[in-house]
Parts: structure tokens; C-alpha cells; sequence
């Protein structure tokens, strides 16, 4: 029955946060996928992120067994996953427990009562069932007996087994959450036809749970039709709905269409960042070469080798991998071929969080290899512009021949948001350094007078041949070489190479406000979740607050020093004990920075910056 | 495919300006000079040959060659060179390697190599040593051996480089004695013949820090009865006077005599490289008195680039998508106006 604690007034809300929490294998990322698609095609801004174990299937019922997706939709601009939620679907007890604390007070609870069996209490660590014993009364909870109702709607369907009957009662909750937010059900209905297109009965029961959810929820009117978001404001255009590591992979996809190069990928499974393999293995019909290796350390070796013959070579990894990667990343700096090693972070150090997100592989990225070896450090700072930096980084390190760590993190990796489709012909231009033909006095080190990037001569081609290597080389033949004098000059150009990427990269724009009391610096994943914050404070009238997000690392933007200049305080928020804080105290003397860090797994949430924020503002 | 030229290069053609920096009397000598000689045979474009070495003595390599080369890091070569062939099928890829490269620090890339059968060369030069570093124990070292870090006696059992590649499923595995250059011309000119991965080890003499670790089989005095080398399809015989020759005896091969206790040449075994059953060839790897050299193994089978062309020629002619807006626009879009 519906118990109704509290009352939400039915007025239209600009944004919603809805979260999906069922065991593993209760379909609870379909559920949130299916619902953040249909309010995309219904004009909503998206932002999503799933949240799952690290173990495939846990136990059943069990508290680390709990699976959850999460969905912000908006009438206005979303730009995180939200923390607060409005919705709380728990499939079980255990799902329950965990979330509950993220539920806003007086805010809505669906749960399946058929799932709050004495063993299930047991299983999530319940003395007393939380819908009896009144631990719930600052919340409404509308109790629904979702799997009797499930299997009563699916009565007389043929070809059914008992399990099938049951797992469909994830549409149930979804029918009965569309209703609630005024959604149609015929994306999802359309997507089973697609998805079953072999097994009528299947298309059959999901329609017909889908459909008893919604009139579950409208005929019995047992919940008001309260919310109602409408589309929101976005630039004209065609879009998709698109994870983060789908878009690093087509970022590359398209930049080797656009450069004319083959690509090459190398790599070995790791969480989260294996979903970059996944998309690209499907890709042969491009000419994509996807390897898996043996080992992280043969997935960056066969991307060295198909960067030497001549391919668009990456090699994708998380945390771990990268240090396994680190000498052979050196041995690609020090001969200077292209290169995009993507680290999707998760947290650390040694196997550390594998599914949750962290900041704190950005000084590993700079210097986790011996001798003196910098490379271009980039980050990708929303789901959908991991598209945008997969394709700078592939640019980047054609064009000036050194390779480029592309970091983003779990947290954009699985996070999905709205993207506007980009056509490759939009796409800036890619100009690689292959050598085109054989010429008198021609040297494999000789190099662009402004960029510093060397020539690129590729095996076949006649006349050109020469030997690379790890060890020191001279700086115009490119023969061994232990001359002292020789070796410190290559250590210079090879980090002045580097540092004039400068030139070839934006400035840094600060948002909200340009100069004034406080400005926020963040880089990377943290993005959305620092200009919600800021954008907040900025609307409630704090115009002396601004936002500098970092996406180049190594090198810097060059006007970053004018800009930090130009407040009175600096907060540093990241996700790690104050890496990215390091690297700006030791690129400007005299800046007095106030650090925010956070190393929980988790992303920011909005009210622990804003609080911060004002704190400073004061 | 590799493109085949008519002959016309010399050995001239393929030795670099550098200078060969190994110790005197070091067999790397004899090696460098049999691939030399041999890369005019074999009908490759100069430019397409491509050598891949990984840290070590022997991984001084491709400097000294005028082709396109790269001395990588310790025990990655085969990695580095999978990933070359996969580029471009097109070229002539060699992994030099030795001892410690290619079965400790790089065991797992060796293996893994093996078994994915890349059309690559691999020539390990196993000197049973780490002459680099100066003198310490390799994974091919004796139980017993004296060396820098074992001056008591190895304690850590070796292995048998042919035992373990065929383990790991070798298509082409041979052996050749560090002094017999025209032996190991030959092989090379086999490898390359070969599609798939070619493994070939020298037993190569390091005169500094193991001098004489191959001697009892490659001596010249001794080799002919030392040394069984084999030739596919011909009889197993060895000797000086040609009168020794292998039986299969059990589960064991034995050493007879011809024309001792009536055995003749129809009684000894007939050597069947491509044999895709490794039993006999795992035996004929383990043999010490004679040892085996020679192609002991060749086994023809589809190589990792005819398995994914195969695969990609079928998808390419299903794909719906030509170019990457087909997919970028393809499925659940939506506008907003």
C-alpha cells in the first residue's frame, strides 16, 4: 500500500535526480538507460552514471551486491549526475540501505515490498523491516508488491519461465516512474522489439510489465502526477546520448579518418577503461587494428611498433596499467613517435577502487618514468568531450611527434550525457610528419623549426632507413651517442619541444567572472560538478566568484599565470591529496592556494563546494 | 604479402657506417655476417626489412644493420614487433633477442609470440649468460655454473628454449651451432621463407663470461659427431664417417651404429619437420649426445594476420558504415531545434 509521509507540491521542477538500486542481476542499468534515452528524445538535458560492484555477480541481496544507476534530467543545463536525490527506486532491502542517505528528506521512495522478505532483511543487515518499524517517516514511500503485480500482468503469456517473469519486474518500476514524470513508453517499447527481434514472448511480458507499471501509477492514481519537466534550452543540432569511453573511441575513429591513418590500437583489459577495446574491436570495417596483448606492457610495446611503421597508435589503460606502461612510454618519448596512452583513472594507489573514480594518477602521468621524460599531458573534463580531447590528443602528438597521456576518469568514463554529433569535416585539420619521399642529406632527428617535432620515416620507404632507439642519440644522425654536451642539448629540446605546444593550444578561459574574490581551478573529470557549484553561487549573486577548469596539463596554458592573477583567493578542488596543486606551486612562486580535496571514490558533491565556496567568499 | 625482388643486392648493402662494438671473438660477429650474406637471397626489398632487439649483447643488433631498426627495451622486442607486422604485413619483421631478453625478463612476450604465430623471425642468441651486465646467471644457465651471481653454483634449474617454444606451440623451430655461418645463412633464409614465426637458436659462444659452454657440440674437431643436423625427409644419420644414426626405442631414441647388429640405413628414423604431433620433435630438442641442429620443426598454419584478414574482408563487405559520420549519425539520434 502506499504509505504517503510527506507531501510533494505539484509544482514543475527544473531538474530531477532519480536513482535505480536493485540487486546485480536485476537489470537496474537497462532500467536508468532506458529512462535517461527517452528523456533525452524528449528534449531533457542528461547526465548520468551507473554505479555497480566490482564484482560480477555478488551474492544475492547482499549489501556490496547492490547495482545502481543514476539519472539527473532537466529543463535547464545539466552538467553532473546530480548527488541529492528526488527518486529512490529499491528493487530490494539492500539497495535500500545503501542509498537512503542520498534520498533528500521528504522525497520519494519506490520499493518492491515482495522483495523485503525476512531473508532479504537478514541479507542487507536489518534488525526490524525499515516499512514497519517508522525509519522512513521523513520520507514518502509508496510500496508496491512489484513482483506479485509482475507476474499477475504476465498471466497467460506463453514460453515464459519462472526466472524471465521475475527479472521483468525492473519494467514495472520503470512503467510506473514514466508515468510519474509524464514520459511515453514507446522509446522502450520500440527498443525491445529491436533488442528481441527473435523472441516474441520476451517483446511480449517487458511490454506488457512496462505497460502495467504505467497504468499502475495513472489508473489507480495512487501517485500524483506531480512533476512534469520540460525540454531543455541546447544548441540546435543533432545529438546522441554517449558515455565517455564510447566517445574517446570515436574520437579517435575520427581522427584517423580525418589524418588518413590507420589505427592502431593495443591493450589489455582493466577497469574502467576496457570499454575503449570494446568500441574499437568492433570497428574492422573502418581498417581499425585492435590487439589484445598479453600484458599492459605489450599493449603499449605493439602500439610502439605501429607507430614506428607508420599507424595512429594508442594504447588505453587505468592507473595500474600506466605504471606498468611507464618504461616502454619512455621509450616512445625518447625515440619521439606519436603515441596516445588514455588513462581512464579510478581510484588508487595498487588496486585501489577499480570501479570508482579518482584524480590521482596526474602526477604519475607527468613523471612516472625514469630519467627526464616529459610528455603532453591532456584531460577530458565531460562524458561527451572525451570525444573532443581522444581527437586533440591523436592530433596533438601527430603533429609534434612526442606522445600524449589523455586522462580522463571513471566518473566520465561511464558517465553519459548528451552529445552533439560531430561531422569529421567540422573537425580542425590534422597534418602528420611522414616523410614523403627520399632526399640528399636527409636525418631521422632533423626537425620542424617551430615546433621542434622530428621527421617521421616509415619502414618501405626507399632511402629512408635509420635505427632508433633507447639509448642516447646524436642530435642530427641520430646515432648512439655519449657525448655529455650532446645528451644535455636532447634533454633540452626534448622538453622545449614540449613546452611550445603552448603555441598550439587555447588559452585558458576563465567562466563566471574574470578576475575578483575567489576563483575555483579544478581539471579534468571534476568539471560538472565545479560549475554546478559556481554557477550557483554566480546565480544567487556572487559575481565575484569565477571558474578556471584546466584540460591542458603539460604544457600549461600560456596565460594561466595572468589568470590566477587576477583573484584575490585561489580554491584548488580535486580529487586526490593536491596533485594538480603541486604542479601550479611549482610553475608559479608566490600563489597562495587553498586546496580542496576529496579522496573517497566519489565525485564532488554540490553542497560541500558551495559551502566551501561561501566559506571563502566571506 | 611481402614483395619479392629479383637479387640485387650485395652484403655490403646491408651493414651500417657504425661501428660493431662487440668483443673480439664474439660468434655476434659470425651472426651479423650469415644475415648479411643471407638478406640478398631471400628477395626482400631492402626497405622492407625491419629489425626489432630488446636490451642485451646481442640486441646491439640492428645497429649495425642499413635497414630500418629499433633497439627497444629489455625483453619487449616481440611485442614492439607484432605490432609493426600488424601495421603493415607488407614488411620483414626480425626480433633479435637472447638468452635473458627473450625467456626472462620478456618470457611472457616470447610465449605469447609463439602462439599467436605473426609472420615475425625471431633469433635468440642463447650464450646460457648475461654478458651485458657482466656475467651473471641466465635462465639457460646450468644447475651448478659459477657466474658473478652465482659463485657457489646455480642453484635455479635451466630451460630448454626448444622445449619451451615448442610448449608454446613453435610453427618453425631450429638450432644452429654460433660458428656455422653458412648453416645459419641458410636458416635465415628459411625463416624468412616461412609464414609465421620462425624461432631460431644460436648457440652462441661468449668468449668472456661463459667461453666454451657449447663447445662439447660445436668444436669443430668433435661437431660432426656431436651434432645431429637435420634435414626433413632424410634419414637421422650423423658421424664423421656418417655410421650414426637415431632409433626409436620405446619412449626413448637411442644412438645405433650402421652395420652394427644388423641395423641399416632403413631402420633409422626419417626426420618429419612438419609433423604436427610435437612428441618427436620435444624428443629430438632434449637430445644432449648427439644434439639436434637444424629445422627441427615447420608447421605450416594460418598466421594471426590471414586469421584477422579473413574476419575483417567478411565485415567489411556487411558494414553499414563507410565512414565515421555514418556511425556518429546512425541509431538513437535525435534533434533539437
Amino acid at each position: 500500500m502506499i504509505a504517503t509521509k510527506t507531501k510533494d507540491s505539484p509544482k514543475a521542477l527544473e531538474t530531477v535526480v532519480i536513482r535505480f538500486v536493485g540487486d546485480s542481476g536485476d537489470g537496474m542499468q537497462l532500467t536508468g538507460t532506458q529512462f535517461s534515452g527517452t528523456s533525452a528524445l524528449f528534449g531533457n538535458d542528461i547526465a548520468t552514471f551507473p554505479n555497480y560492484p566490482s564484482e560480477i555477480r555478488a551474492p544475492q541481496g547482499s549489501l556490496y551486491g547492490v547495482s545502481g544507476f543514476q539519472v539527473h534530467i532537466g529543463s535547464v543545463e545539466i552538467s553532473t549526475p546530480g548527488d541529492d536525490l528526488d527518486l529512490l527506486v529499491a528493487m530490494n532491502p539492500a539497495g535500500l540501505k545503501t542509498n537512503l542517505q542520498a534520498l533528500k528528506p521528504g522525497h520519494t521512495i519506490i520499493v518492491d515490498t515482495d522483495a523485503f522478505t525476512k531473508k532479504n532483511l537478514e541479507k542487507a543487515q536489518y534488525e526490524r523491516n525499515p516499512l514497519e518499524d517508522n525509519s522512513l517517516e521523513n520520507y514518502r514511500v509508496i510500496e508496491v508488491a512489484m513482483t506479485s503485480l509482475t507476474k499477475g500482468a504476465l498471466k497467460g503469456v506463453e514460453g515464459l519461465d519462472n526466472k524471465s517473469i521475475t527479472r521483468s519486474k525492473n519494467m514495472f518500476a520503470l512503467g510506473m516512474v514514466y508515468w510519474m514524470y509524464d514520459r511515453s513508453t514507446e522509446h522502450t517499447i520500440s527498443f525491445f522489439n529491436k533488442k528481441f527481434k527473435n523472441k516474441p514472448a520476451i517483446i511480449e511480458a517487458n511490454t506488457r510489465v512496462l505497460n502495467a507499471g504505467y497504468n499502475y501509477a495513472n489508473t489507480l492514481e495512487l501517485i500524483p502526477n506531480a512533476y512534469s519537466i520540460s525540454p531543455a534550452k541546447m544548441a540546435p543540432g543533432t545529438y546522441r546520448i554517449i558515455m565517455g569511453n564510447t566517445a574517446t573511441a570515436w574520437g579517435f575513429l575520427a581522427a584517423a579518418e580525418k589524418s588518413g591513418m590507420e589505427l592502431f590500437l593495443g591493450s589489455y583489459p582493466i577497469t574502467p577503461a576496457t570499454d575503449i577495446l570494446h568500441e574499437l574491436v568492433k570497428h574492422k570495417h573502418f581498417g581499425v587494428k585492435a590487439f589484445q596483448a598479453e600484458d599492459e606492457i605489450a599493449g603499449i610495446s605493439s602500439a610502439i611498433g605501429a607507430a614506428f611503421a607508420g599507424n595512429l597508435a594508442i594504447t588505453t589503460t587505468s592507473g595500474p596499467g600506466l605504471a606498468l606502461k611507464g618504461e616502454a612510454l619512455g621509450l616512445a618519448m625518447m625515440i619521439e613517435l606519436p603515441l596516445v596512452v588514455v588513462n581512464v583513472q579510478r581510484g588508487g594507489p595498487s588496486t585501489g577502487l577499480p570501479t570508482k573514480t579518482e584524480q590521482s594518477d596526474l602526477l604519475q602521468a607527468l613523471y612516472g618514468r625514469n630519467g627526464e621524460s616529459p610528455v603532453i599531458v591532456i584531460a577530458a573534463s565531460t562524458p561527451a568531450n572525451c570525444f573532443d580531447f581522444a581527437y586533440m590528443a591523436a592530433k596533438l602528438t601527430l603533429e609534434h611527434m612526442t606522445p600524449v597521456v589523455l586522462l580522463t576518469d571513471g566518473y566520465i568514463a561511464n558517465g553519459s550525457a548528451p552529445w552533439k554529433i560531430q561531422s569529421v569535416s567540422e573537425m580542425p585539420s590534422i597534418e602528420n610528419r611522414l616523410v614523403k619521399e627520399a632526399r640528399e642529406g636527409w636525418h631521422p632527428y632533423d626537425r620542424d623549426k617551430d615546433t621542434l617535432a622530428r621527421n617521421w620515416a616509415i619502414p618501405g620507404m626507399e632511402g629512408l632507413s635509420h635505427r632508433v632507439g633507447g639509448l642516447e642519440k646524436d642530435r642530427i644522425s641520430g646515432n648512439v651517442s655519449y657525448m655529455p654536451e650532446n645528451h644535455e642539448y636532447m634533454t633540452k629540446i626534448r622538453a622545449e619541444k614540449i613546452q611550445r605546444v603552448q603555441h598550439y593550444i587555447p588559452e585558458l578561459t576563465p567562466e563566471f567572472a574574470d578576475s575578483g574574490a575567489l576563483l575555483v581551478v579544478g581539471w579534468g573529470g571534476t568539471y560538472g560538478s565545479l560549475y554546478s557549484a559556481v554557477k550557483e553561487l554566480h546565480d544567487q549573486g556572487n559575481h565575484e566568484i569565477g571558474l578556471a577548469h584546466f584540460n591542458y596539463i603539460n604544457p600549461l596554458p600560456k596565460n594561466t599565470a595572468a589568470v590566477l592573477g587576477r583573484f584575490k583567493k585561489i580554491l584548488v578542488c580535486e580529487l586526490n591529496n593536491g596533485q594538480f596543486a603541486k604542479v601550479l606551486k611549482m610553475n608559479f612562486t608566490n600563489l597562495d592556494l587553498v586546496q580542496f580535496n576529496k579522496v573517497q571514490g566519489l565525485p564532488f558533491g554540490n553542497l560541500e563546494l558551495t559551502e566551501k565556496c561561501q566559506q571563502l567568499l566571506q | 604479402m611481402e614483395t619479392t625482388v629479383e637479387k640485387k643486392y650485395t652484403f655490403k648493402d646491408f651493414a651500417s657506417d657504425q661501428e660493431v662494438r662487440w668483443c673480439p671473438g664474439c660468434d655476434d660477429y659470425v651472426i651479423l655476417r650469415a644475415m648479411q650474406k643471407a638478406l640478398p637471397e631471400m628477395g626482400v626489398r631492402k626497405e622492407d626489412v625491419v629489425f626489432i632487439s630488446g636490451i642485451g649483447c646481442s640486441s646491439r643488433f640492428p645497429y649495425y644493420m642499413d635497414t630500418y631498426g629499433m633497439h627497444s627495451i629489455h625483453g619487449r622486442a616481440p611485442g614492439i614487433a607484432s605490432g609493426v607486422k600488424l601495421a603493415n604485413p607488407d614488411l620483414s619483421v626480425w626480433v633479435i633477442t637472447g638468452d635473458g631478453d627473450a625467456m626472462a625478463i620478456g618470457g611472457n612476450h616470447f610465449i605469447h609470440a609463439l602462439r599467436r604465430n605473426i609472420d615475425l623471425n625471431i633469433i635468440l642468441f642463447n650464450n646460457e649468460i648475461y654478458g651485458l651486465t657482466k656475467g651473471q646467471f641466465s635462465p639457460t644457465s646450468l644447475v651448478g655454473q659459477k657466474t658473478k651471481s652465482s659463485p657457489y653454483g646455480n642453484t635455479q634449474p635451466p630451460f630448454s628454449a626448444g622445449e619451451l617454444a615448442l610448449g608454446a606451440q613453435a610453427r618453425f623451430f631450429a638450432r644452429v651451432g654460433g660458428n656455422s655461418p653458412k648453416e645459419m645463412a641458410q636458416l635465415f633464409i628459411e625463416a624468412e621463407g616461412f609464414k609465421g614465426t620462425s624461432l631460431i637458436e644460436v648457440l652462441q659462444n661468449c668468449v668472456i663470461f661463459n667461453d666454451g659452454c657449447f663447445s662439447q657440440y660445436t668444436d669443430k674437431k668433435i661437431r660432426a659427431d656431436q651434432q645431429l643436423f637435420l634435414e626433413h625427409g632424410k634419414p637421422m644419420i650423423f658421424g664423421k664417417e656418417r655410421d650414426q644414426g637415431l632409433v626409436l626405442n620405446g619412449l626413448q631414441l637411442e644412438v645405433v651404429t650402421l652395420g652394427e647388429n644388423g641395423v641399416s640405413e632403413a631402420d633409422i628414423l626419417v626426420h618429419d619437420a612438419t609433423e604436427k604431433d610435437p612428441t618427436l620433435h620435444q624428443m629430438l630438442v632434449r637430445l644432449k649426445a648427439p644434439i639436434v641442429t637444424g629445422i627441427i620443426r615447420r608447421c605450416e598454419d594460418l598466421t594471426l594476420e590471414e586469421r584477422d584478414d579473413e574476419l575483417t574482408v567478411k565485415i567489411k563487405a556487411n558494414a553499414t558504415f563507410k565512414q565515421t559520420d555514418d556511425l556518429f549519425f546512425a541509431g538513437e539520434t535525435y534533434e533539437v531545434h
